[in-house]
């Protein structure tokens, strides 16, 4: 069985999530027999290490026939893009607002007339730009590559390829799968973009079929996006295998416990969560220091209101960190907290816990839905998260026990087990 | 006679390296080395050097006539010795010729006169034996940090034996006050009190090569048509910037040199004019009355307040916890902690995390090595952590030495 599969990013170029989960997933699936093209905007260089299917968006040659999308429903036609709604990247390299028309962009495509044929779209394969129009020149080339491939079903990864998925199954009239990692509602909270919003709903409702990372996310698209429960399949995220850090690697500087956030400082993540359950450990226990590790656009707020507070002595930023200190940080840390007020999956618990760091998880996200052996709080109740870092910093043995079981826990959780899943969906489907 | 003070002031801060969340407790070198040298460097070529030469030819040129102030930090002395020690020379040189009165201020370029009674007096004590070492003068006028000053400051400055301060002459910090006279401190009809005429000085400091500004360009018959303009009773206008003016915050190219060039000549053209130095105006000129400042009042932006430094609560905390810190270095008597700790005090520190917004911000970027007043703070604040964590090691391992020590003591005592 084959499957076209449509991504934005793919390892080693990654922003965030998607890139990661898309490698688990991609992985797993030629570990279950399933071939997998994989086709991104724009290739790297390395990506082939990592799967040899790989196809770059860059490289398509489109023909003028090629049609951006055959019925672009009306609501899409006047699209209209915030810096903050985009996915997966931190807010620093946000570019200003874009504004396009569909028609727009369409014509501009037109217009662009080859000196050389065949032609070929730049893509920048990144979050930034004229992301819409890269959405839908992305679009054109799925079409390209619908038409000269073999494959059985179609499988789209969040929002940013469900027009190219539309287009890939308007061509070949294969099943379309659409794979939801994260919302608009999950990234933008109240603030949601219309057209992001649309461009979702209009996956969702082309899609066969809808996978979600969780029933959390699974909830999100039957209440705000009206898509019947019926065609949602929950199928939770894993863990890459070999990444963990041996525990006696930890390189330890600082006499007091570290207790770390880290993750992008936007609402989403819940960092002010971490901050204020922060002064309130601070009040019982000074032998402790709090790390906000990353970057993004509460970050000024974050650092005015733990100088406001007066524990600047106490708690620490780092900026964003790169590979490796990632895991110097992780191996540093006694605890490790994920404030994330909307989280459809949530990785970055499973890294720290693969780490041996006892971990506390925001009962808002996916990946609460998978762990026994985390501490489970409600984002805004700081007291709970605050009392559950006292108790894993005062409490020893209970430290020792997560630190244990939580490894072993997320040991379990593989991608071979979760493509598994979805190649029973995939049989179900074409059987249908 | 009317007189002239013209005062400029020189510093350089030792600026901080990035240092990292991951350095905390494992490396303790904070300060920028390469980055200060070559600021400095910079700065010698730009203005130290061709300011003194000019001063210098001025100086000579008109027989002791023209007479100049300055202060120089002892941070911007200690940079001279170790990165361009013919500066010193050249500054030597300048002095030499009796036509330069020297300034006393905190050696570090501090913020301590509004925090540490004690840790100002050492600072002043020890910038005052630093100029009589290199300079061989005893300085008898005050100038603060930022030319910061309340009547608490005054008093301060009062009791270490000078005759008086610089301080700012804004409208809304001297009220009413003209800041073309002399004036005395509240309660203290000794101590005196010079003005900056903040018009006239930021007409050249901040304003000289501005070309969005009507006045532009400032040429010298300009400037002195609009002090023969001053229509109120006068009897000294006070010139009060930064040395960096001349090749820095004015380039070169803008003509600065040679506006100051010119200058004198012009004002010994107006009849009824001389240069005088701070002692010599607050010796000659009887004080019209006396200024009272409860709270500290600076040089800075258009507040003229202490906002620049300590307006918002980043710059707060980090003062804060540095100054936490005085009464645990005391006793521990380290020197490289008690360095450390004290080129951390430079106002600089907190003048780079200023979150003000409006045109003065730009002021705030002169030599500032970071990129946001954000930056500034966690870089400083994870500095200030490591300086803790070494001083409570210390301090951890002399108590234990005391306890062992005592224990000792006791058992020869049992001896007996």
């Amino acid at each position: 069985m084959r499957v076209l599969m449509f991504g934005w990013e793919f390892p080693p170029h990654i922003s965030g999530g998607l890139g990661t989960a898309c490698y688990g997933l991609t992985n797993g699936l030629v570990q279950n027999d399933i071939d997998v093209i994989f086709v991104v905007p724009k290739l790297f260089g390395e990506e082939h290490l990592l799967h040899e299917n790989i196809i770059s968006g860059s490289e398509i040659s489109i023909n003028t026939d090629d049609k951006l999308l055959t019925n672009v429903p009306e609501k899409l036609k006047y699209l209209k893009i915030r810096s903050e709604i985009l996915p997966y990247v931190s807010p620093e390299t946000f570019d200003k607002t874009v504004e396009k028309r569909i028609t727009e962009i369409e014509r501009e495509i037109a217009e662009q007339k080859p000196e050389v044929s065949p032609r070929k779209f730049q893509f920048s394969g990144g979050y930034k730009g004229n992301l819409m129009q890269e959405v839908y020149q992305y679009a054109m080339v799925a079409s390209r590559v619908a038409r000269t491939n073999q494959f059985d079903v179609i499988h789209a990864h969040d929002w940013l390829t469900f027009p190219a998925g539309i287009a890939a199954k308007e061509v070949s009239s294969r099943p379309l799968i659409a794979h939801v990692h994260a919302t608009e509602f999950d990234r933008s909270g109240k603030r949601v973009n219309k057209g992001v919003f649309a461009i979702e709903k209009s996956g969702l409702e082309a899609a066969d079929l809808v996978i979600t990372v969780s029933d959390y996310t699974k909830k999100i698209l039957v209440s705000k996006y009206d898509i019947d429960p019926g065609k949602i399949q929950t199928v939770h995220n894993a863990v890459l295998p070999g990444k963990a850090l041996e525990p006696k690697q930890k390189v330890k500087s600082l006499d007091e416990k570290i207790v770390t956030f880290l993750g992008r400082v936007t609402s989403q993540k819940g960092p002010l969560y971490f901050v204020e359950a922060a002064h309130k450990v601070l009040k019982k226990l000074q032998n402790v220091r709090f790390v906000m590790a990353g970057s993004g656009d509460l970050l000024k707020r974050a650092i005015e209101r733990v100088a406001a507070l007066r524990m600047s002595g106490n708690f620490h930023f780092t900026g964003f960190l790169h590979g490796e200190n990632v895991n110097t940080m992780l191996a540093q840390s006694a605890v490790y907290v994920m404030p994330s007020v909307s989280e459809p999956f949530g990785i970055s618990p499973l890294e720290a816990m693969n780490a041996n760091v006892p971990t506390i998880i925001s009962r808002q996200s996916g990946v609460a839905e998978v762990l026994k052996h985390a501490i489970k709080v409600d984002f805004w109740n700081t007291d709970a998260m605050a009392n559950a870092i006292y108790g894993i910093l005062k409490y020893s043995p209970t430290a020792k026990l997560m630190a244990k079981s939580g490894k072993k826990e997320v040991k379990n959780l593989k991608w071979n087990d979760s493509a598994a899943r979805i190649k029973a969906i995939y049989q179900e489907l074409l059987i249908d | 006679m009317k007189k002239f003070c013209l005062y400029f002031q020189i510093h350089q801060p030792f600026r901080l390296r990035s240092y990292h969340f991951f350095n905390i407790a494992k490396h303790h070198d904070y300060f920028d080395e390469p980055l200060n040298k070559r600021i400095l460097k910079k700065v010698v070529k730009n203005c130290y050097l061709p300011a003194n030469k000019l001063f210098l030819s001025l100086i000579k040129r008109y027989h002791g006539k023209f007479r100049i102030c300055l202060s120089i930090s002892g941070t911007a002395l200690n940079q001279f010795e170790r990165y361009a020690p013919e500066v010193i020379q050249s500054f030597q040189e300048l002095v030499s010729t009796g036509s330069v009165e020297l300034l006393a201020e905190t050696d570090l370029h501090s913020l301590a006169s509004v925090v540490s009674p004690r840790a100002f007096n050492e600072q002043v004590d020890r910038h005052r034996e630093k100029i009589g070492y290199y300079f061989h003068q005893n300085p008898r006028v005050f100038r603060n940090t930022e030319l910061i000053y309340s009547n608490h400051i005054g008093k301060m400055a009062a009791r270490m034996g000078f005759m008086g301060m610089l301080t700012e002459g804004a409208d809304h910090t001297s009220k009413t006050q003209n800041p073309n006279h002399i004036y005395t401190s509240a309660g203290n009809p000794t101590f005196k009190l010079m003005l900056r005429n903040y018009r006239l000085s930021d007409d050249i400091t901040f304003r000289f090569s501005d070309r969005a500004w009507d006045q532009w360009p400032l040429t010298v018959d300009k400037f002195i048509d609009w002090i023969c303009m001053v229509d109120q009773p006068y009897e000294i206008i006070n010139l009060f910037m930064d040395y960096e003016t001349f090749g820095e915050h004015q380039k070169k190219e803008s003509g600065i040199f040679d506006f100051m060039r010119n200058l004198p000549a012009h004002v010994f053209d107006l009849q009824g004019y001389e240069f005088c130095t701070p002692s010599e105006a607050m010796a000659q000129i009887a004080p019209i009355g006396e200024i009272s400042m409860p709270a500290p009042i600076s040089w800075a932006d258009s507040e003229k307040d202490l906002s620049a430094w300590l307006g918002n609560d980043m710059q707060k905390e980090a003062f804060e916890n540095l100054y936490a810190l005085e009464k645990l270095i005391r006793p521990i008597n380290d020197a490289s902690i008690v360095s450390d700790w004290q080129y951390l005090q430079a106002s600089d520190h907190f003048y780079y995390m200023s979150t003000k917004s409006h045109s003065d911000g730009e002021v705030h970027s002169y030599f500032n090595p970071y990129r946001s007043p954000y930056e500034a703070f966690i870089n400083f604040m994870n500095v200030v952590n490591d300086l803790t964590i070494r001083i409570t090691k210390k301090r951890t391992k002399k108590e234990a030495v005391y306890h062992l020590a005592s224990n000792k003591l006791e058992k020869k005592h049992n001896y007996h």
